[in-house]
């Protein structure tokens, strides 16, 4: 029994350190004076995180608008309000979808080959040899990584909603033969810029933090064997799925659900 | 470091689709002008029952948008309702004195607005002027309730 509540008290502080560390690493690598061959690090991390991400992320926002459409019009037709099939569209996608689905995509693209690709640095010990040379591994390594997500899946968001938006234009005004007045002009009554779109583009910088913290923090922090990796790169797609999802809820409480 | 161009392209391309992106956010989805908000003074009005009128409601006159309500409270004094109504300023000195305000609903179950009609007086409201001549929201359960007693007392 004793020995339960010792094993218990362990993992409390081992989570708690962990927490810590993570915490100290972030704060260690993000702040800092930038630099021209930082400024070049950052550039290719934003090509490999956001630029090569932009085709899985547009496509899956083009499908889920246009499903969105489908699935809002057989509803909204019973009722004879299928005028409003726009801010529905608009407002879902804006306000949840695409904050959420596009960090979901970015965990699992980039943020799962961030964590790989430190942690296979960590386990050929490039990230000592870093230190050895004089060369601080979380300014070259991780800060680029981290300040490349954290820009780059704002950028993605937006995209996500803009083709999620005209997706659902296709199947609504051109295939299903909604009046396209009624379609954006709804649209433009309901859907408030600082209200869904600016709290839409907050919840995804929030994600866009926590998913390269995680993912960057995982990697840095793992065993630095074959299994640590594969251990490292489930965990980082797991917590930041649950960790998006999660504070997804709070956040939508916090902005739309009337609490402040 | 090669094709560094390309890559540098590619970001930068990048970011202004993302600035594109919010554009059209912005113009197309929510309907942002790009005019400066345009300045506006404000008239206000007590009602004996607001019903579902609510903070940034529509404030029409013939049908046309010419303002929003800015603010709804309890007036202590008389226990009833007082809006404010930030109005066009271009209105300014064109609205006559006893302007009359009512609160509609737009459709069956729509949403709550006011609605302005121009009287006759040939002074004007300038502003923190007060309505005075207003009609309440048409509360469903009240009419009921009038039919409903109506109908006992034939």
């Amino acid at each position: 029994m004793i020995r339960r509540i010792t094993a218990l008290g362990r993992q409390g502080c081992e989570l708690l350190e962990a927490l810590g560390r993570s915490g100290l690493f972030l704060a260690q690598s993000a702040v800092g004076r930038p630099s021209r061959e930082g400024l070049f690090l950052w550039l290719r991390q934003m090509h490999f995180v956001g630029v090569l991400s932009l085709a899985i992320v547009l496509v899956s926002g083009l499908f889920i608008g246009m499903v969105l459409a489908l699935q809002g019009y057989t509803i909204l037709v019973d009722f004879g309000a299928e005028q409003a099939l726009g801010q529905m569209v608009a407002l879902s996608l804006l306000r949840e979808l695409a904050p959420v689905v596009a960090a979901l995509l970015f965990a699992g693209r980039a943020g799962s080959a961030l964590t790989a690709e430190i942690g296979l640095m960590k386990a050929t010990e490039q990230l000592t040899s870093m230190e050895m040379i004089g060369v601080d591994p979380l300014r070259r390594v991780v800060a680029p990584r981290l300040w490349a997500g954290f820009v780059s899946l704002p950028i993605l968001t937006v995209g996500f909603s803009v083709v999620g938006i005209y997706g659902g234009f296709l199947v609504g005004v051109e295939w299903l033969g909604v009046f396209d007045g009624s379609y954006w002009g709804n649209m433009q009554a309901s859907v408030d810029f600082i209200g869904d779109v600016g709290n839409g583009m907050l919840k995804s910088l929030v994600f866009a933090l926590v998913v390269t913290w995680i993912a960057v923090f995982q990697g840095y922090d793992l065993i630095p064997t074959s299994e640590g990796i594969s251990r490292a790169t489930t965990r980082t797609v797991v917590y930041s799925s649950l960790a998006v999802l999660g504070l997804d809820f709070v956040l939508t409480a916090v902005m739309f659900g009337g609490l402040s | 470091m090669k094709r560094s161009k390309t890559m540098e392209l590619g970001v930068g391309l990048f970011m202004l689709a993302g600035i594109l992106g919010l554009v059209f956010l912005g113009l197309r989805v929510s309907g942002l002008s790009l005019s400066a908000p345009s300045d506006t003074f404000t008239v206000q009005a007590n009602f004996a029952n607001i019903g579902g009128l609510k903070p940034r409601a529509r404030v029409t006159m013939a049908g046309v948008n010419v303002g929003r309500v800015s603010a709804i409270e309890l007036d202590t004094d008389w226990y009833d309702a007082r809006v404010t109504m930030e109005l066009n300023a271009d209105l300014e000195g064109r609205l006559s004195r006893d302007t009359t305000a009512a609160i509609l609903t737009a459709g069956l179950l729509g949403e709550q607005y006011i609605g302005l009609s121009v009287g006759g007086d040939p002074e004007t409201l300038s502003d923190g002027d007060t309505l005075t001549d207003t009609q309440s929201a048409l509360v469903l359960e009240e009419l009921i309730q009038q039919f409903v007693s109506n109908m006992v007392s034939n």
